[in-house]
């Protein structure tokens, strides 16, 4: 047996091992990839179902409610209207506008909710009653927290307005500080709080020393996490202005649902 | 091939006579994180046993090949993947539990038990009492992770695998056993049993 340990010998016991590490850890990220694809779908779902209150209804069978209850469309930022071309899918409830944003993300003008790119088509979920009726809208909204970005489903009632609640799913705040936006006592306090003023401005805001008794308008920060709280209200008014879903709301708010 | 008796005592020695955590005190980071609940322990569990099992395996069937100036890159580069491919498939099969495990199945890549494991016995045994010896230190580390689970689940919960065995309003359940650090107690406590019955394990007072 020759000297393995001459230089030659070396780079070839490496490039081996390298490549066929490479080869195999590829193949099964490849090999997997439907099944984790299917797994973040699921997921997504049950976010959304949570954000709406359907979570205990829906139990175990989260996709057969999903299917039942929510009605996905995808909404064009440019043009202020819903759209049936996106990248990535055909079927705007498996359309993933955060996979998009590469394709077709734009650098916002005002980055107020530091979010670097933000997509263009955007998701938007009607939450249905029995009778057909929309009950909630739930909306994707992102922003940067302390750390990361920041990701949540604000669910909304048909007026346009009325917040029901605000759910965050996916953040790396620092836990027990930060990581309280996922806090249920928080979350509770969201709800029935207006997003617009009177004269249709953006109110919604998150109060440090917390909020007056009484404030439509105002929900606590939470106490050790100024930036996350700054975050989560700019993640809030960037979306809910002109920029984001503010003149699609504006015409839900004008009564564009025909909820009857 | 290596002789049965060998190997059954490279299979069983480390669950409870060399166990890597208890008398070793490797692995007691992710220990620590992943014993709150039992599940996430019994998955930590199977995936650092098929980690360590076959990167002892594939380092044992190269080591003859593996030039010692690049050993260590080359024993992680195996490792890597494999913590890899285990984080894959957790993600495709066991998704809630890879989502709560997240960070602690990377750093599988960084377990004291797995590194240790190659580097001191896959690079001079041969593959099957490689293989062996893997699946003997990842049981043993399993059997720890297992114990401080249950303990942990059972009073801080009252609950085992999510179902209840002790009712909340009766004994009401320990906050404390919930913490990541409570977990240096229980380990503790199961080293001072362990050594309580092997007294070879005490170690020498200097």
């Amino acid at each position: 047996m020759s000297n393995k340990e001459s230089f030659g010998k070396t780079i070839g016991v490496v490039v081996a091992v390298c490549l066929v590490c490479s080869i195999i850890v590829s193949g099964a990220a490849i090999g997997l990839r439907p099944q984790k694809e299917a797994n973040k779908l699921l997921d997504r779902q049950t976010n959304i179902l949570n954000a709406a209150g359907l979570l205990k209804k829906a139990g175990e069978n989260i996709v057969p409610t999903y299917n039942k209850y929510v009605e996905s469309k995808v909404l064009d930022l440019d043009t202020g209207a819903f759209t049936d071309t996106f990248h990535g899918a055909t079927d705007p409830a498996i359309y993933d506008q955060y996979k998009s944003v590469r394709k077709d993300g734009i650098r916002p003008a005002e980055d107020t909710a530091k979010l670097i790119r933000r997509p263009n088509k955007v998701s938007v979920y009607y939450v249905k009653n029995d009778a057909g009726k929309v009950e909630t809208i739930v909306l994707p909204i992102n922003g940067s927290g302390l750390w990361n970005m920041m990701y949540a489903f604000l669910a909304i009632s048909p007026d346009g307005n009325t917040v029901k609640s605000l759910v965050y799913y996916d953040h790396k705040e620092t836990p027990g500080l930060g990581g309280e936006v996922q806090n249920l006592d928080w979350i509770a306090s969201w709800n029935g709080k207006q997003l617009f003023n009177a004269s249709g401005k953006v109110a919604i805001k998150v109060v440090k020393g917390g909020a007056k008794p009484g404030d439509v308008n105002g929900v606590d920060a939470l106490s050790g996490a100024t930036l996350t709280s700054q975050g989560v209200e700019k993640s809030l008014q960037y979306w809910l202005g002109e920029n984001g879903y503010g003149p699609f709301l504006t015409k839900v708010r004008n009564g564009s649902l025909n909820n009857g | 091939m290596a002789d049965w008796k060998e190997m059954k005592s490279v299979l069983t020695a480390p669950i409870l006579n060399n166990n890597p955590i208890a008398l070793q005190i490797l692995g007691v980071c992710s220990a620590l994180a992943v014993t709150t609940k039992l599940e996430k322990a019994l998955v930590m569990s199977l995936a650092l046993t098929v980690v360590t099992a076959f990167s002892n395996l594939f380092i044992s069937m190269i080591r003859n090949t593996i030039p010692s100036s690049v050993r260590i890159i080359v024993q992680m580069t195996i490792i890597a993947s494999l913590v890899i491919i285990v984080d894959q498939v957790l993600q495709a099969f066991a998704y809630s539990v890879a989502k709560e495990l997240s960070v602690f199945i990377g750093l599988i890549i960084t377990n004291c038990i797995v590194m240790g494991r190659a580097e001191a016995f896959a690079m001079k045994s041969p593959p099957m009492l490689s293989f062996m010896d893997g699946i003997g230190n990842g049981l043993g580390y399993s059997f720890v992770l297992i114990v401080v689970g249950v303990i942990k689940e059972l009073f801080g919960f009252g609950t085992l695998l999510g179902f209840t065995i002790i009712p909340t309003d009766i004994i009401p359940p320990n906050g404390l056993l919930v913490l990541p650090f409570s977990s240096f107690f229980v380990i503790g406590l199961f080293i001072w049993v362990l050594r309580t019955y092997k007294k070879d394990q005490v170690e020498a007072k200097e």
